[in-house]
């Protein structure tokens, strides 16, 4: 099976993160990492190769600084990588990033795409949808169990309530929650091999994209105003000296909660 | 007055009332209804048309042939805005309406001015931003919990659509829908009041002295994404970075260290209270009332009273 995985850079989750003077994401504060959800993807494209056979092939587009996060993906056994950089791409707003994702994946023939189910950086999980409407496959997001069988693939996908299966026929697009498997560590052997594995760099022209089509230029929707929310501070901290249940329930009486 | 299309999935939910409060200072407010049609509700709360779309062309594939039948739609009326509720399918369907009208989207609004200019919580709430889509009509997902419903009656008028799916909107099928959550909680991302566990509650059964609070509260449970790794809890309760983001008048935190991951699902709670035998726990930062103590007592007790109360 041939198989493509979608890999963000976003910047840690785990750190301050802010956006720069023209709205976008900073990316040059906060230490950037591959998209943790990505690494489930990953993971799981990895296993349908050991068990399908097949080709394992990382997308990613992204400026110039990736390119650890596509190796850090590589270390972790796939074959090889696509990285799409131009500076056009700055700003880009998730239709035209989608545009470009499809662009870039129409060529590598994908019989399936995977993804992970959102970014932590945006969190707006619409790309999956964004790239079946644009590439005529099926999507099923929000896996939480994948199983291949040929090429019809049935997925668990989590709801509010529970769960549906959900069925198609490659060639498709799936995204993966974090709850699909357990992503393994890259091996000192895959780091050694990563290095040597292809990357092939990409620009929007050899894509057949406009530069104003993309970016800020090509933005469909626009930040205007970005304002600090003001840090919590903590309020009362009592030490349960055999009447804190109580002492709680008299501070949500106080706010009526009870 | 252009109307204002807000897309309602199965049944009428909080953020639906939500999305129609906001709706009414866009425009004449029309639902759009996959199912049933509680038509006295949504014109309760101020639609003045209903559109209904159902049958097994819609419910049997996933998403896509929903957002086929309101991209006709908006194609048709030309409407002022799309409001659509930022669940998973929500999304989902303003992510292929983008695509289908060429147009641009914002998600996980909390507000919408008479404009179209949506305010956004960004970076685990720790910020806030206003948007505007530059290109077409404000297609808008809302957060639940982001605005108090105020009813405004209406009689609304109700259409059915015919619904012209193509193949391609048929690639995926649904084939089983299975309900776990069980009881008759309120919903996680809906609810007034939410009770979170942790890592600290300790194993699955211990999740029972949770639940036991959040249903005298009259609350819905959430766990950390430690309890969930640690199967104490199914991770449709998560709440944090890679689970649900909550916002309610109520969070109560269980044994929760607060890590920054689990804040960004929270943090934008009204009030927020803690229980924690680390008396250096993160959480205490953010809480407006903590408790540095043994969950295992301070809860049981707090249950007590609050029965006492009653």
């Amino acid at each position: 099976m041939n198989i493509v995985v979608l890999v963000k850079q976003v910047p840690d989750s785990g750190a301050e993160r802010t956006l720069s003077a023209d709205y976008s994401v900073d990316r040059a504060s906060a230490s950037n990492v591959i998209n943790e959800m990505d690494e489930y993807a990953i993971e799981e494209a990895l296993k349908i190769k050991e068990a399908h056979g097949g080709e394992v092939t990382v997308l990613t587009v992204g400026p110039g600084g990736a390119t650890d996060s596509i190796r850090k993906a590589l270390s972790m056994g796939p074959d090889k990588a696509v990285h799409v950089q131009d500076d056009a791409l700055h700003g880009s707003c998730a239709v035209a990033t989608s545009k470009v994702l499809a662009a870039a994946l129409r060529p590598l023939n994908a019989d399936l795409i995977l993804s992970g189910a959102e970014s932590t950086d945006g969190r707006v999980q619409v790309v999956p949808h964004m790239l079946a409407e644009l590439l005529g496959v099926a999507a099923l997001t929000g896996a939480r169990k994948l199983t291949v069988d040929g090429s019809q693939l049935t997925v668990e996908r989590q709801t509010d309530e529970g769960y549906e299966v959900v069925t198609a026929a490659t060639p498709a697009i799936v995204s993966v929650w974090d709850t699909i498997n357990e992503p393994r560590y890259p091996s000192f052997k895959g780091i050694m091999a990563a290095k040597k594995k292809p990357v092939q760099s990409l620009a929007l022209g050899d894509l057949g994209i406009e530069a104003g089509d993309v970016g800020f230029a090509g933005a469909t929707s626009q930040v205007i105003e970005f304002t600090k929310r003001p840090a919590r501070s903590g309020g009362a901290k009592v030490v349960d000296e055999g009447n804190g249940g109580e002492q709680l329930v008299s501070y949500l009486a106080t706010e009526k909660f009870v | 007055m252009a109307e204002v299309l807000v897309v309602v999935e199965a049944g009428v939910k909080k953020v639906t009332l939500e999305m129609l409060t906001i709706a009414r200072g866009l425009g004449s407010v029309s639902a759009v209804v996959f199912g049933d049609a509680d038509t006295a509700k949504l014109g309760e709360f101020g639609a003045e048309k209903i559109y209904t779309a159902s049958g097994a062309d819609v419910d049997g594939y996933l998403v896509a042939p929903k957002a086929t039948v309101v991209a006709e739609l908006a194609k048709r009326v030309q409407p002022a805005a799309i409001l659509l509720a930022s669940t998973q399918e929500g999304k989902e369907i303003a992510g292929r309406l983008a695509i289908k009208l060429d147009n641009g989207l914002l998600t996980d609004a909390v507000a919408v001015d008479a404009d179209g200019t949506a305010t956004q919580a960004v970076f685990a709430g720790s910020a806030i931003v206003k948007s505007k889509v530059t290109k077409g009509l404000p297609i808008v997902t809302i957060r639940p919990n982001s605005v108090t419903p105020s009813p405004s009656a209406a009689t609304p008028a109700v259409e059915e659509l015919t619904v012209a799916v193509s193949d391609q909107d048929k690639l995926t099928k649904v084939v089983e829908r299975v309900v776990e959550q069980k009881g008759s909680r309120p919903e996680l991302t809906e609810a007034g009041i939410v009770v979170s566990g942790g890592r600290g509650v300790g194993n699955a059964d211990n999740f029972k002295l949770v639940e036991e609070l959040a249903d005298l509260l009259g609350g819905a449970v959430g766990a950390s994404r430690a309890a969930v790794d640690s199967g104490y809890y199914p991770h449709q309760f998560q709440v944090g970075q890679t689970g649900k983001t909550v916002s309610p008048q109520l969070y109560v935190a269980l044994g929760i260290s607060g890590a920054i991951q689990h804040r960004a699902g929270m943090q934008t709670s009204k009030t927020i209270v803690a229980v924690n035998k680390d008396a250096e726990a993160p959480i205490f930062e953010l809480a407006d009332f903590g408790v540095v103590g043994d969950l295992f007592k301070v809860v049981p007790q707090a249950a007590d009273e609050i029965r006492k109360r009653k």
